[in-house]
Formats: C-alpha cells, structure tokens, sequence
C-alpha cells in the first residue's frame, strides 16, 4: 500500500465453516447485514498507521519543546506564584509526552524528528521525504521573534508575554489534533488516538487557566 | 483509560529495543534497558545520549505531609513475567485463567513461531537483531488496539469488551470458563452491555467501522510533486462508526448487528438505563470523551466552545431511546447539558479548571462525563465527569438533571462510580494518568490515584476518606483505581476493584471513614525494565465467583476463601444473592432471601464487632443449627422466632448503625426464616 508504513497484516479472512465443538470466530455485518464466521485460528489485523500520524507525532515533538523551551525561562524571569505553578506542570506533562512520542516513533521504526526523517530508510516507507529540507514550523509555534521578546522580558511583561505567546502555543496544538483527525486514514492507531484525545483535552484546559490569569495582569 | 504517558506497548517494545536511534549515532550502543530493571536514582539523570525512552521515569519526591504505599507489603516485590509473573493472594482463590484468543491477538505468543519472525521482519527487525533479542521479549504480543476492558453479564453467559471486539465466554462452571464466541467489531473501547437479547458496546476511534471491518479507512496515498498541500481522500466517511452498536444475541455464537446509532464524540463508555416505568424502552447513556467528528460526517456536530456555539457537542451527555421490540429504531432522544449553571443557564457551569493545585498533574475541564452509574432504585446517578463528581437525579431518564456537584482537591480525573447497596454512600475513583501510567509507586501519594468514598444524604455529597491500594507496586506497573463491583455480604459495603497491575483488591467501605482492605490478588509485572500495558481493567463479583478483565492476558477466575476479615458464613450470604444479567454501571438493589446462611453472616459480623456478648452468640448459633438440623420444623423454629424480639430489641442500644441494622436484619430472619 503505497504511503502506509509497515504494519502486521494478514491475508484477508474468509468465511469458512465452524466446528461445531470448538469456538465461534465472527464478524457482523452492518446493521440488518448478516454475521459471517471466520476461520478458527484467525488472527488479528489492524488498519494502517497513515503518514499524517508520523508527521504529527514529529510535529508535536518540535512544537512541544518550543513549550518545553518556554516554560524554562520562568524561573530566571518571574516570580509569579500562578506563572510559575502553569509553568511546572506544561513543563513536566509536556517533556514526559515528548518521550512518549519519542517511543512511538522509534517503535515504529521513524526517525524522530522531521529534520532526521530522510536519515533512515525504513521499509514500506518509500514516500518520506528525503530533501533534508527544514521542515515549516508547526501552528501556534512562536516565531523566532516573539521568543527574542520573551527572552528579553522580566517580570510582568514576561508574565503577560509568556501567557499570551503559550495560549497561541497550545491553540496550535489544537489545530494539529484537529488537522490529525481531518487526514484520512489518520489516529486510527489505538496509542496515538488517546495520546491526540488527551492533548485536546488537557490544552483546552490550560488555555482556560491561562486566559484568566492574563485577565487578572490587566 | 484517557492518556498515553509513560507507556511502552509490548509489539512496540521489543521493536524499539532495536530500534531506538541514539543520538550519539553509533550503531554500536543499542540501548539497553538497565539491568537491575530500576529507574536511575533521583538526581542523577543519565546523560541526555544514553537516556534510553522505554526504561521507567522515577517518581518525583512525596509531596510534604503525604504518604505513600507500603513497600513492605508482600505484593510489592513479585515476579515478573506475561504467562509465568509471581501471583500472591490473600482471602482469594485463583480457580482459572483463560488466555486472549488469538483471534485478538496479533501473531501467535511462542517465540519460536515462524510468525513471530515474520512480523518482526515487516517492522524491520533483521535476523542478527532477532538473535540479540531476548526470547522473552519476543513473546510480549499485545496492544492497546487489542486491550480487553469492561465486563458484562447474563445468565451463564460472560461478555468481556475489547478495542477489537467482545470475547463471549461459558460460566456454567467458573472454574471451567470456556470460549463460546470471538466477535470481531473493532473501535475501542469495547465497554460492553446486555439486556435480553440486546448487548451494547461502545465505539469512539477513527477506525470503527459500521459493518465491523477490521481495516479501517485507507490513508492519504502519496502526494506527487508539486501537489504535497493538496488533499484527495475524502476524510468524512459514511462507512465509519463511533456512537453504541446493538446487537442481536439470541444466538449466541453468532451476534447479529441490529442498528448502530452514531454519536459526536463517539462512546468511550456507555450506561444502560433501564426505567422502572417504562416497560417498553431502554435507554443507554453515552459518555464521549473523544474529539467531535466533522459535520460533513455526521450532520450537527460541532467541536466549538460554548460561547461560539450553543449547540456544541462538548458539555452535554447523549441519550439513547431503545426499543425493545424493534431495537432497529434505536435513536438519540436527548442531549442532556448537565454542567449547566441553572441560575445563569450557562452550559460550561462546572469549568473547574485550574482550581485544583496538584503539582505536575495536567488540568482537565468539566466538558465531558467518563462514566455515569445508574441506581434507579433511589432514583439517582452518580457521573463521574472529568473535573467534578455529580450527582443526577434520574427519575425522568431522558432528562437527568444534577442535583449536586463536588470536587476535591486531591482528585485529577473523575472516572468511575459506585453507590452503596442502601445508597447512603457514593465511591468514586480517580484515574490520575489515566490508567497507563505507573502511580502506585511507595512515593505515588495514597491520596491521589485513589477512591474518594462520600457520603450521599438528602441528595448531598459530603467527602469522607479516601482509599488506594495499600500495596506499592513497581515502576513498570500501571497502576491506579479502576471499574470494580459490590459483593452481596449482607450487613456489610464490600467492594471489589481491579487496579490494573496492581491486581484485584477487596476493601470493606461500612464504616466510610474506615474503609479496610479485606482481600486481595496480584500478579507481578509484565516486564520488570519498561512499562507494558496489563493488569485489570475491571474486577466484579458475579452470582459467587469475581471475574479479572486482564488487559493483556486474558480472563481470571477467582473465589473468595474465610478469613478472619470474612467468614465462610458471610462469603455464603454472598452467594445466596443470585442475579438474572449484570450491568455493573446499572447497579440493582441487592436483596438477601430471608435464609439462615443470611442470619448466621450477621451472627458472625456482630461476634466481630462484640456488639453481642460471647453467650448470647453461641446460644443463637445453636438455636439456628438444630432449626437447620430439623429443616425448619417444630420447637426449633419457635426457638428462633422467640430469640428474634431480643435481638431486635438490642438493636435500640447498639453501638454502630451498621450494628443496628444487622441486628434488625437478623431477628427479621429468625421471625421468618425460609428453606
């Protein structure tokens, strides 16, 4: 299947007869459709991981470290309890799920990171991209600017432009999540579907935390 | 089960073993997992080339004034291993296990098949790698993908959910549990439930498809030059499912799909509802806590805040309406909205976010519930709802309503409910990492990860302790609260609970500031060097015997045995209470016939609780073995019926509550006790 990593398929079942003594092995049908059996000693299969899940989990990998980047200027620029406190826990979550797509990748035998993705030549991935070329930067990533300013700020000024620049942040990774799961064929791989969940869910929440603390600063 | 953090799967293990690039680009330093199988010492982090991603993080440090679990303990030091980890129990009998079928699983589970070999060789494991792989390794076959999960039951039927399907098993005979059927229907989770010829289960990946292939839906072909923005493959699929299939079981070894009613955010978990008025419909509550599907998909959905939509799918619950006679017709007839802040009729009333102060723990926000309980007989829910704890008043199924709302302080993630059998008392569990990641450590805090036991009077929730398995379990077991079930012990609030690899243990919640662990059973790790998903996923007690769901492993039986925390009178009770079907989140009242088993498990629990004198036990243990002996005739039985107005009597000057109502209990038994 051209574009589809490596995956463990079987040939497709056929409908055989049961044993009569021995274990059903079924598989319904749509609703109305009837169930047909399947061979005894069937094995299981699962759909394809798609490209869009590989770029996504390298996306995020750069797009969390820019975070990870961030939230290690506060403790040199703020003594803000609440700043702070954000801080440590994007921090923490964000560097534990670095490694966690870390492994995903490595197990599925991708580079993990874009800018290594044409180093490997893997099998049945024929189609990555092997220009070597920077890839663009991910949604919602500060630009090299906006990191200047961040770097230069102190106090209250870091405070709001840390806030401000995090919500843009995490809004880029719930554009990726959205942008995951309008690929065909994407986040069908059970680990990568509750790791792209929990990051829509968990962002949405801190953006909440982080709009009302850039409200009290005004 | 909602995050992917700190976990290894085993297919990926072993690959990645091999496979993980070292930065410092030498081919020659393959990672090796640390051979003592311990995390490195706080403090002394490796150097950032030799970190290897699969050896296990360390816990941080205990939080001041918090306490963590015992390292002491039996069960924290077992043996690891997939089909050969050291198991210990205490007041349990582990009388079988039943291996997944290999119908749900990838490849076959002996190292030395050829098959083994050959799906390595399509990950790109090459010959010499494979030599250098340990055996043991190459064995581990499983994934999220094929998880089991939740359990239902029905007559003599056990129905275990799967990311891929249900696996249908004969329970005739506990000890003997047998494979009847292998449904192939993938989509995760798998929740699973019955009623009648009815079973439901629940569906919320992208890869669900409505006539139950296991394929999925193909991915983007590669772009040709030039056209890499472009995008060809439609994403809307018609084909695709995620909502609540039903199926027809009225064969049992060939499920027959009757309708499949597609939701938003898909069924992570699903209630049914079953209306003491309504003899005609079921209803089934559907808990999303997935991404909402595009509107091209499925018309109405919307994924947009509140304030830009009012109509979002996130912040509300969906209702199913099922007809029983024409389960076909089965359709969505509500979307309760039960965050809402009934004063300013705002839907994100119960946003928490950010109130809770918990260190490195991610916030979550009130958009969703992951699992409601149902307790018709009082006329109540309990939600477990991501930030908050509700309480639902449930007399009109189809329009719950929240009568009462909690939160607390040490909690991360409202996951699972249960009620006491008088519903005087509400346990909630909170699945802090969300079930994949190791929080049992000794410096995991027994406040966190744990069930919160409230109780519930006059429709109010009131906090009164917590309990977390007392056990430390290692740092490659995920470990955190999970699903599990009340069991009958008459006079008693005995659950048990499955803690994922942690094992299954028993708590006794009577006195809910007290609760006590009873019981228990444990297994080792799966691996002892990295974190691969296993243990229980759900653990219930089911017409006398508890049932594992074991994620990677398959089925466990067990059986209570006596101990000085539950005699064999009490565990007999137990099993004097027999049900027809089993929906653990569709709690039944529990009721114990008015035999002398019942009547001998309170004499035994006011004995322990000294709430009777050591005479007036022995006399009434005699007084119900010669009625026994006569089979209920004559003097004997007069003997009991005159001992009954004293030991009503006492109930007026008993000591505890739970005292009292034994004691009633009893001398309604001895009034009139049946064969």
């Amino acid at each position: 299947m051209a574009g589809a990593l490596p995956y463990f398929g079987s040939t497709p079942y056929q409908a055989h007869a049961q044993k009569a003594s021995g274990p059903a092995v079924v598989q319904p049908g749509a609703p109305g459709e009837p169930t047909k059996a399947l061979p005894p000693d069937a094995h299981a299969t699962l759909p394809p991981i798609s490209r869009a899940d590989v770029d996504f989990m390298q996306g995020m990998i750069m797009h969390h470290s820019q975070a990870v980047e961030m939230t290690a200027l506060i403790k040199s620029h703020t003594e803000n309890k609440d700043v702070r406190a954000i801080g440590a826990k994007i921090s923490s979550s964000q560097a534990d799920e670095i490694r966690m797509m870390q492994r995903w990748l490595a197990a599925r035998g991708q580079a993990i990171s874009m800018e290594k993705s044409g180093a490997r030549e893997m099998p049945g991935m024929p189609d990555m991209d092997m220009s070597g070329s920077a890839m663009p930067p991910m949604p919602g990533m500060l630009t090299r600017e906006q990191m200047k300013a961040l770097e230069k700020a102190r106090g209250a000024e870091f405070d709001r432009l840390f806030l401000s620049g995090m919500i843009q942040h995490h809004g880029g990774a719930l554009v990726m999540v959205k942008d995951l799961f309008s690929s065909a064929g994407a986040g069908q791989d059970a680990e990568i579907f509750d790791f792209a969940t929990d990051v829509d869910n968990s962002q949405r929440a801190e953006i909440k935390i982080m709009q009302k603390l850039l409200e009290e600063l005004h | 089960m909602i995050s992917t953090r700190s976990v290894v799967l085993p297919v990926a293990a072993l690959a990645a073993i091999l496979f993980f690039p070292n930065p410092s680009n030498s081919q020659e330093q393959k990672p090796t997992p640390d051979a003592s199988g311990q995390a490195a010492p706080q403090g002394q982090e490796k150097p950032k080339a030799q970190e290897d991603p699969f050896a296990p993080q360390p816990a941080p440090p205990l939080p001041p004034g918090m306490m963590g679990s015992d390292v002491n303990d039996p069960r924290a030091k077992l043996k690891p291993g997939m089909y050969d980890a050291g198991e210990i129990a205490k007041g349990l009998r582990h009388v079988a296990f039943v291996k997944k079928p290999s119908a749900f699983q990838l490849q076959a589970t002996s190292a030395d098949d050829p098959s083994v070999q050959k799906m390595l060789g399509q990950m790109g494991v090459g010959t010499t790698e494979l030599q250098k792989m340990p055996k043991t390794l190459q064995v581990v076959i499983a994934q999220l993908a094929f998880a089991n999960s939740d359990f239902a039951f029905q007559g003599n039927h056990l129905f275990q959910g799967n990311f891929y399907g249900v696996n249908i098993y004969d329970i005739s005979n506990p000890a003997k549990t047998s494979l009847l059927t292998s449904m192939v229907c993938p989509g995760g989770q798998g929740d699973v439930s019955v009623y009648g010829n009815l079973m439901f289960m629940s569906v919320e990946m992208p890869n669900g498809r409505i006539d139950c292939g296991s394929q999925g839906f193909p991915p983007e072909p590669a772009p040709e030059p030039g056209k890499e923005k472009e995008r060809r493959l439609p994403v809307a699929q018609k084909d695709r499912f995620r909502g609540v299939r039903i199926f027809d079981i009225s064969d049992i070894k060939s499920p027959k799909q009757v309708a499949a009613v597609q939701t938003c955010r898909g069924s992570h978990t699903h209630t049914l509802v079953v209306d003491p008025n309504d003899k005609e419909n079921v209803y089934i509550y559907v808990s999303g806590t997935s991404f909402v599907r595009q509107p091209e998909e499925l018309a109405g959905c919307s994924g947009e805040g509140p304030e830009k939509d009012p109509n979002t799918a996130l912040f509300r619950i969906d209702v199913i309406k099922v007809p029983v006679a024409h389960p076909d017709q089965a359709g969505i007839v509500s979307h309760p909205r039960v965050f809402i802040d009934p004063r300013s009729g705002v839907i994100n009333g119960l946003n928490n976010g950010g109130s809770h102060g918990k260190g490195e723990e991610k916030p979550r926000d009130t958009d969703q519930c992951h699992d409601i309980t149902v307790y018709s007989a009082i006329g109540l829910a309990a939600g477990a709802c991501s930030g908050n704890g509700l309480l639902l008043d449930v007399r009109d199924p189809v329009n719950p309503k929240r009568v009462d709302a909690v939160n607390d302080p040490n909690y991360s993630y409202w996951h699972s409910a249960s009620f006491s059998n008088d519903g005087s008392k509400v346990v909630f569990t909170d699945e802090w990492g969300g079930g994949l990641g190791a929080r049992c450590r000794a410096n995991d805090p027994n406040k966190w990860g744990a069930d919160a036991i409230f109780n519930l009077k006059d429709e109010k929730l009131s906090f009164a302790n917590y309990y977390k398995l007392p056990a430390a379990q290692g740092d490659t077991e995920n470990c955190v609260a999970h699903n599990g079930s009340l069991i009958p012990v008459p006079g008693r609030d005995i659950e048990v609970q499955a803690w994922y690899q942690g094992g299954v243990s028993i708590m006794d919640f009577t006195d809910p500031t007290h609760p006590q662990e009873i019981a228990y059973f444990d297994r080792g790790p799966i691996d002892p060097k990295m974190l691969v998903l296993g243990g229980d996923w759900s653990a219930y007690w089911y017409n006398g015997a508890i049932y594992g769901s074991e994620i990677a492993r398959g089925l466990d039986v067990f059986e209570l045995t006596p101990t000085d925390l539950l005699t064999q009178n009490e565990i007999d009770a137990a099993k004097a209470v027999q049900v027809k079907e089993l929906n653990v989140q569709n709690q039944q009242k529990l009721e114990w016939p008015s035999k002398l088993v019942v009547a001998k498990a309170y004499v035994d629990q006011l004995e322990r609780s000294k709430a009777l004198p050591a005479n007036e036990v022995a006399s009434l243990r005699k007084a119900i073995r010669d009625a026994e002996k006569s089979h209920l005739k004559g003097k004997h039985l007069a003997k009991l019926s005159a001992m009954s107005s004293e030991v009503e009597a006492s109930a007026a000057s008993a000591k505890t509550a739970a005292d009292a109502s034994r004691l009633q209990a009893l001398g309604a038994i001895l009034k009139h006790p049946v064969a």
